[in-house]
C-alpha cells in the first residue's frame, strides 16, 4: 500500500518522457490519445487515478458531444426551424424561408414538460411526457416485433425437412433444416416446464439443453472476438500511429 | 496445498495470475502486429449474398447507408464500411449517407474524406454521394422515412435544402431505395431497420456488426436480412472478395485482413488457456478425490 505513491510518480514520469519526445515526432492529439488509452488499459494492473480519469473524461466528452449534436441535427432544424424559420436562417439558410408549422409547438411543449424532472416541486408535470413516449414506443414496437419478430421468425422456421432440388435430394439443405427444426422444437421443451422432463421429454429437454449450449458457446466466441479486435484496435493505433513500429 | 504440501504445476497453472494472462494476450496481439502475419480467407454463403447483390445492381442504383456506431466500436466496423462504400464507388452506385447514432455523422464526414474523396475524385457530392447526417428518433425516425423521408430531412448535413439536391429528386421515402446497408452494433441498429423498414417496405436489408451483436442477428438471415458481416471476420472476407474481383484495391488499405493474423493468434493462446485451465481443474479434483480416499 505504502508503495503506491511511487508507483504513480514512476508512471507519471514515464509518461511525461514518453509525452515529450513523442510531441517533437508526433502529433499532440495522437500523444494525448495514446496517453488516454494507456490510462484506461492501467486498469488491467489494478484501479489507479490514470484509468479514473481517463474514464471521467470519456464519458464527459460523449455526454456533450451528443448534447451538442442533438441541438444542433435536432433542435434547429427539426423545431425551431418548424415554429419559427426566419430564427435560424444564420445555421441553415436553406429552411428559413418555408411556412411555419405550429403543431410542432405539441412536441415542443412535451420537451419542456420533461425538463420538469429537475424541479424539486413539480417533478409530476414530467410523467406526462414520459407517458406520451413509453405509450407511443410501445405501441409502435409492438405492432413490428409481433409482425417481423414473432410471426416472421415462426415463417422462418416452417421450412421443408426433405428438400428435392432439381429431382433429387438436397442434402446439405435438408440437414440444415433438420438441425434449425430440431434445435427450435428441443430447445422450446426445454423451456416447458408444466410437465416433468422425463422419457423422450427428458431426452428433448436434454437435447434442448445441448443445443443452448452450443448457442451460449457461440455467442461467447463472438464476444472475445469483439473484444480482441478492438484491443487489436488499439494496438495498431499505439504501434502505428504513436511509436511508428508498423509499416 | 493440504498439510503444507507443495503445490504441484497444475495447481499453480490453475491459480495463475490474471495479470499473466493479458501479458500473453498482448504478446498475441502485438507480435502479429508488429511482423505482419496474415492468413487467407474465403467468403462465406452469408457475406457473398451483400456482396453478390451489389454486384448485380445496375449503374447508378440507390444504396443508402446508415453509420449506426460510435468511436468505441470502428475498429470492427470501420473495415466494413469502407470495404462496402469503395465497392459501391466501384460499382458506380448513388450513395446516401446517413446516421441514426449522433457519433456516426462525424464518422460519416471521416469516411467520406478518407475513401470517396481520395480513392474516387470523379465521385460529384449531390449526384453520385449525399450525406444526410444524424436525425434523433431511433425507430421511430425509420418509421417515418419509410413512408415520406422529406418530413426529416428537410437539409443534408450542409444546410443544403433537400429539394436542391438533385439526388434526392427522385426520392420520396425508403421504398425507393435499391438496398439499405446498416453498420453499427447496438440499439437503434440492425435489427430496428429489419422490423421498421425491411420486412414492412420489403426493401432488401444488408448488414454488418460488431463480434457481440451477429449471434442475435443470425436467425434473420436469409429471409429477413440479405446478408451480414460478423465482426472483423466478415469484414476480411469482404475485403478478400473485393480484392479477388477487383485487384486494384489490393494497394489500398484493408485493415480486415491485417486484424485477422493477431485474432488468429490471440484465439489460440485463449484456447491455450482455456484447455490447460480445464487440464488443471480435472487433474486436482482427481487428486483431491484420492486424497480423499473416494474413486
Amino acid at each position: 500500500m505504502e508503495r503506491r505513491p511511487i508507483w504513480y510518480l514512476v508512471g507519471l514520469i514515464a509518461v511525461i518522457l514518453a509525452f515529450a519526445v513523442s510531441t517533437t515526432l508526433r502529433g499532440f492529439y495522437i500523444t494525448l490519445g495514446s496517453f488516454l488509452t494507456l490510462s484506461i488499459l492501467s486498469f488491467l494492473y489494478k484501479d489507479n487515478i490514470f484509468y479514473k480519469a481517463a474514464e471521467h473524461l470519456f464519458v464527459g466528452v460523449s455526454a456533450g458531444y451528443w448534447m451538442v449534436m442533438g441541438f444542433w441535427s435536432v433542435l434547429i432544424p427539426n423545431l425551431i426551424g418548424k415554429l419559427h424559420p426566419p430564427l435560424v436562417r444564420p445555421f441553415v439558410p436553406a429552411i428559413a424561408d418555408q411556412p411555419p408549422s405550429y403543431w410542432y409547438f405539441i412536441p415542443a411543449v412535451l420537451g419542456l414538460m420533461l425538463l420538469w424532472r429537475l424541479s424539486p416541486k413539480w417533478p409530476w408535470i414530467s410523467r406526462w411526457a414520459l407517458a406520451f413516449i413509453v405509450g407511443t414506443t410501445a405501441g409502435l414496437n409492438f405492432i413490428r416485433y409481433m409482425a417481423s419478430d414473432l410471426l416472421g421468425q415462426i415463417n422462418s422456421t416452417m421450412v421443408p425437412l426433405v428438400v428435392i432440388e432439381g429431382g433429387a435430394l438436397d442434402t446439405l439443405t435438408s440437414m440444415s433444416n433438420i438441425v434449425i427444426f430440431l434445435g427450435v422444437f428441443c430447445g422450446l421443451i426445454y423451456f416447458f416446464f408444466s410437465k416433468e422432463h422425463k422419457g423422450a421429454f427428458g431426452v428433448g429437454s436434454r437435447i434442448g439443453i445441448w443445443i443452448l449450449m452450443v448457442t451460449f458457446g457461440a455467442g461467447f466466441g463472438y464476444t472475445v472476438m469483439a473484444r480482441i479486435s478492438l484491443l487489436v484496435g488499439r494496438f495498431q493505433f499505439l504501434l502505428g500511429d504513436w511509436l511508428g513500429i508498423l509499416s | 496445498m493440504a498439510n503444507g504440501e507443495r503445490p504441484t504445476f497444475l495447481e499453480r497453472v490453475q491459480a495463475i495470475d490474471r495479470r499473466i494472462i493479458f501479458l500473453f494476450v498482448a504478446l498475441a496481439v502485438s507480435l502479429p502486429l508488429v511482423f505482419h502475419v496474415i492468413f487467407p480467407e474465403k467468403i462465406s454463403p452469408i457475406v457473398s449474398s451483400m456482396f453478390d447483390r451489389i454486384e448485380s445492381l445496375p449503374e447508378g442504383s440507390r444504396v443508402l447507408i446508415s453509420f449506426d456506431y460510435s468511436p468505441s466500436t470502428v475498429p470492427e466496423v470501420q473495415p466494413m464500411v469502407d470495404a462496402v462504400v469503395r465497392h459501391c464507388a466501384a460499382r458506380k452506385q448513388k450513395l446516401y449517407l446517413m446516421a441514426l447514432w449522433a457519433t456516426g455523422q462525424n464518422i460519416t464526414d471521416e469516411t467520406i474524406h478518407r475513401v470517396i474523396e481520395k480513392e474516387f475524385p470523379e465521385y460529384r457530392y449531390g449526384e453520385d454521394y449525399l450525406n444526410l447526417g444524424y436525425k434523433s428518433g431511433n425507430q421511430g425516425l425509420i418509421n417515418v422515412i419509410l413512408t415520406d423521408m422529406k418530413k426529416m430531412y428537410t437539409t443534408d448535413v450542409h444546410g443544403t435544402a433537400i429539394d436542391s439536391i438533385p439526388m434526392m429528386a427522385q426520392i420520396r421515402n425508403l421504398r425507393n431505395f435499391d438496398i439499405i446497408f446498416t453498420f453499427g452494433g447496438g440499439f437503434p441498429g440492425t435489427k430496428e431497420w429489419v422490423l421498421f423498414a425491411g420486412d414492412p417496405g420489403k426493401i432488401p436489408v444488408a448488414s454488418g456488426v460488431t463480434a457481440v451483436q451477429a449471434p442475435l442477428l443470425y436467425p434473420y438471415y436469409p429471409s429477413q436480412l440479405l446478408g451480414l458481416m460478423g465482426g472483423i471476420k466478415g469484414a476480411a472476407e469482404y475485403e478478400y472478395e473485393l480484392i479477388r474481383r477487383y485487384p486494384r484495391f489490393a494497394n489500398v488499405a484493408h485493415p480486415g485482413i491485417d486484424m485477422m493474423g493477431p485474432q488468429a493468434v490471440a484465439h489460440l493462446v485463449i484456447m491455450l488457456f482455456i484447455v490447460i485451465g480445464n487440464i488443471a481443474y480435472f487433474a486436482g479434483r482427481r487428486r483431491e478425490a484420492k486424497r480423499q480416499g473416494t474413486p
